[in-house]
């Protein structure tokens, strides 16, 4: 477990030295998924320590700060990708095996497959398996984690985070969350 | 002799007495007019929904019409408040549910409220008129339904920035064909398109709509439809402002807006096209309140909108804005009391606007009734903040945001000490201030020696020393609510001003450097406070009392401490008794 020693060094002076690296470490501990955060504030923290993503800020940033509210930083951010578009979103249908409702989803509201995970999990009450890993691939967690997985233009039934999320934006019709290990290949 | 005027005299006496400051000081008179106001309060305003627990309320206040209460820390909307920290209305709604049958007014703000407890309020209140969910979370549209459904006098709903989980848009489709009562409409929130012929003959069948706040998804071809179904409306929000190149949109809506002879207020306008704006130019004479703050309008097209507004009280816009438009602000708008400016690019370090502190100069000379002001900015000086502080000596609210943390002057490369000092001593009646820049203890001296009517204060990345914070907490004799993040304040303050502690709603410290030892000190030694410890890192039992702690909320409580905390806050009585020393 990491004892995290710099935390508890008490410093005199003016702050700033530290500063930053204790905001990052805040946000990167296990508790805080607070999902009221942007993804540009998100991904941009994260990027400062997961080196696998695309170039990190020149500046690290501090969490809450400039004071602009979740809402407002997420309506900014919509406004941003959807300037050249209509107001609509992509709906579509998500069936979740053992459940006895569909529930629609409007899949413009996220902006990366992280964010998707988040709300179908908030909406269903269940886990998804961590499908996506840049890295290593799809992990399995194990037999109990559900998959999520979507029907394509062309029909076919696909395992969500292969394609890049634009392409998927484009393409998903229905999403499915799978129970258990089924194999989806074949 | 007090007792010579009978019950029924007092009560109406009372009946004028509105205020819940006025109202306390009514109940502590005498025992007889303690029971008499008690018996005819109608409404309750709890500022911290964990100061005190529904049953007190109840027990006391036994004919409650309207209810308003607060959750999180102010510092929830910056993400400084972990998720799972708590703000649960659901004990509440339950509690009173069972006591007050004719509760007609519920206002939530900053809580987590689940579809349960709107499906309660739906069937249990059966005079329900108003609803007013502030910047809470927890609840689906599925909540939204049995609302809609179920409240047969529903006259407001309003959503206000709530984080709402949007399942579809085919609750609004529920309210019945007899609802008829509504006044107040704001689903701006939301994401999900709701069915337009749904809104369309709610809009119809609504003669007292007064506010309607549309989401982004209603198309803007589709609003003058509405406008024309509500030409009585005073508060306007619209839906997405753009809709390709249509003449035909454009002279609908021109023609809708003219006939809405009673709006004031204006707002909406995301994915703004700016050739659509001259559609409302034949209501701007009567606005009051325009929200552009969403809106990516630039000079000339904002210079145009705000020329034609001389009766503009509150004007959000964001930084597009630059200084030409508040010149142009200064100039139009002699009646403006409230200024926002939003940042359009907050995590960007140069923007490309030119918004400086000369903007809010302009506005503070030529604006005489201006007293709110929340303005996001890139620079600032000594010397702006002294004149604005000259020129708006009526200022109530001061919130300046600098973007990069701890900016001097840009001038003269000095801490902005004396302008802050400038505002709290000319601004005598300031109620509330954020403080944003290179600032040292000094600014805190001025603070607690001039700003006695200060109630609320947000600090971050400033002073230099315990003594910054307690000049603030031995000096500011109003204060309530005090904020506090990334300076270095520690337990000195604190444990020397510890009576203060009681005397405020709260306060909040994260970043700062509170040792655990100071916290489980002031816990022991204030009864009436609770004093909770954040830390996330799992570690709060293995703390030493030297350790600082990483965020920490006290506030005074007649409930004790709170039983819905997650595993990562702790109250120090806990502490006190886990820790065998």
């Amino acid at each position: 477990m990491d004892l995290n020693f710099e935390a508890t060094e008490l410093r005199l002076g003016l702050p700033g030295s530290i500063d930053d690296q204790s905001e990052i470490k805040t946000t990167n501990s296990p508790a805080n998924t607070n999902k009221r955060s942007s993804s540009e504030m998100g991904s941009s923290i994260s990027d400062a320590n997961d080196t696998s993503r695309s170039a990190p800020p020149a500046k690290a940033q501090v969490v809450g700060w400039p004071p602009v509210r979740s809402y407002r930083k997420n309506q900014l951010q919509a406004g941003k990708k959807t300037e050249s578009e209509t107001g609509c979103g992509i709906y579509v249908k998500v069936s979740m095996d053992g459940a006895p409702y569909l529930r629609k989803v409007d899949l413009k509201m996220y902006k990366s497959y992280e964010e998707l995970m988040k709300g179908l999990q908030t909406m269903f009450k269940c886990i998804i398996g961590l499908y996506y890993d840049r890295e290593l691939g799809y992990n399995n967690y194990g037999s109990e984690i559900y998959k999520p997985t979507y029907e394509d233009k062309d029909g076919d039934w696909m395992l969500v985070g292969d394609v890049p999320w634009d392409m998927f934006l484009s393409s998903c019709k229905r999403l499915r969350i799978m129970k258990g290990c089924e194999d989806m290949e074949g | 002799m007090v007792n010579s005027f009978p019950e029924e005299v007092l009560e109406h006496v009372f009946s004028f007495i509105t205020l819940d400051k006025d109202r306390n000081a009514v109940s502590l008179v005498c025992k007889s007019w303690y029971e008499i106001e008690r018996w005819c309060r109608r409404r309750i305003f709890v500022g911290n929904c964990y100061a005190v627990s529904p049953g007190i309320v109840i027990r006391r206040f036994p004919e409650v019409r309207s209810v308003e209460l607060k959750g999180k820390p102010h510092f929830a909307d910056f993400n400084l408040v972990p998720e799972g920290w708590g703000g649960y209305a659901c004990s509440w709604i339950t509690e009173m549910s069972r006591a007050y049958p004719w509760l007609e007014e519920i206002r939530l703000k900053r809580m987590v409220v689940t579809d349960e407890s709107l499906e309660l309020i739906s069937t249990c209140f059966k005079n329900f008129k108003v609803l007013v969910l502030s910047s809470c979370e927890g609840f689906s549209t599925d909540g939204l339904t049995d609302i809609a459904a179920n409240c047969r006098n529903l006259r407001k709903l309003d959503l206000r920035e709530s984080e709402v989980m949007d399942l579809s848009g085919h609750w609004l489709s529920h309210f019945p064909n007899t609802c008829t009562s509504l006044e107040s409409l704001n689903i701006a929130c939301l994401g999900s398109e709701v069915s337009f012929s749904a809104l369309e003959r709610l809009v119809a069948r609504s003669p007292n709509l007064k506010t309607l706040r549309l989401n982004r998804a209603v198309p803007l071809e589709k609003l003058s439809t509405l406008l024309r179904q509500a030409p009585q409306l005073v508060q306007l929000g619209t839906g997405a402002y753009s809709s390709g190149i249509r003449s035909d949109v454009y002279l609908g809506l021109s023609k809708a807006f003219s006939g809405c002879k009673a709006l004031k207020g204006l707002s909406g306008f995301w994915d703004v096209d700016p050739s659509y704006l001259p559609a409302f130019y034949s209501v701007c004479s009567r606005l009051t309140s325009l929200n552009l703050s969403y809106a990516t309008i630039r000079s000339p097209d904002i210079t145009k909108v705000i020329g034609r507004c001389p009766n503009l009280q509150r004007l959000w816009v964001m930084d597009h804005v630059e200084d030409s438009g508040l010149n142009a602000v200064a100039f139009s708008c002699k009646d403006l009391r409230e200024l926002r400016v939003f940042p359009s690019d907050p995590f960007v370090a140069d923007a490309n606007v030119t918004l400086t502190e000369r903007g809010l100069v302009s506005v503070s000379e030529g604006c005489p009734k201006l007293q709110s002001v929340l303005y996001f900015c890139r620079q600032m000086s000594n010397s702006a903040l002294i004149t604005i502080a000259r020129n708006r000596p009526n200022l109530i609210c001061f919130r300046l945001c600098i973007i990069e943390p701890r900016a001097p002057d840009y001038l003269t490369l000095e801490p902005l000490d004396v302008g802050f000092g400038a505002i709290v001593e000319h601004c005598k009646e300031l109620r509330r201030l954020s403080l944003s820049g290179l600032l040292t203890d000094r600014v805190f001296e001025y603070i607690g020696r001039h700003a006695k009517r200060l109630e609320m204060l947000s600090i971050a990345f400033a002073g230099n020393s315990d003594l910054g914070l307690h000049h603030v907490l031995s000096g500011c004799d109003g204060l309530r609510k005090l904020e506090i993040r990334d300076c270095p304040f520690g337990d000195k303050a604190l444990l020397a001003n510890v009576a203060k502690l009681e005397t405020m709603r709260s306060l909040w410290m994260s970043s700062c450097a509170v040792s655990f030892g100071a916290c489980k000190f002031l816990s022991r030694k204030m009864p009436m406070l609770n004093v909770e410890v954040i830390d996330e890192n799992g570690t709060l039992d293995s703390r030493l009392d030297s350790c600082p702690v990483e965020k920490l909320y006290i506030y005074r409580t007649v409930a004790g401490p709170r039983s819905d905390m997650p595993a990562y806050i702790r109250t120090m009585d806990q502490c006190r008794v886990n820790t065998i020393s």
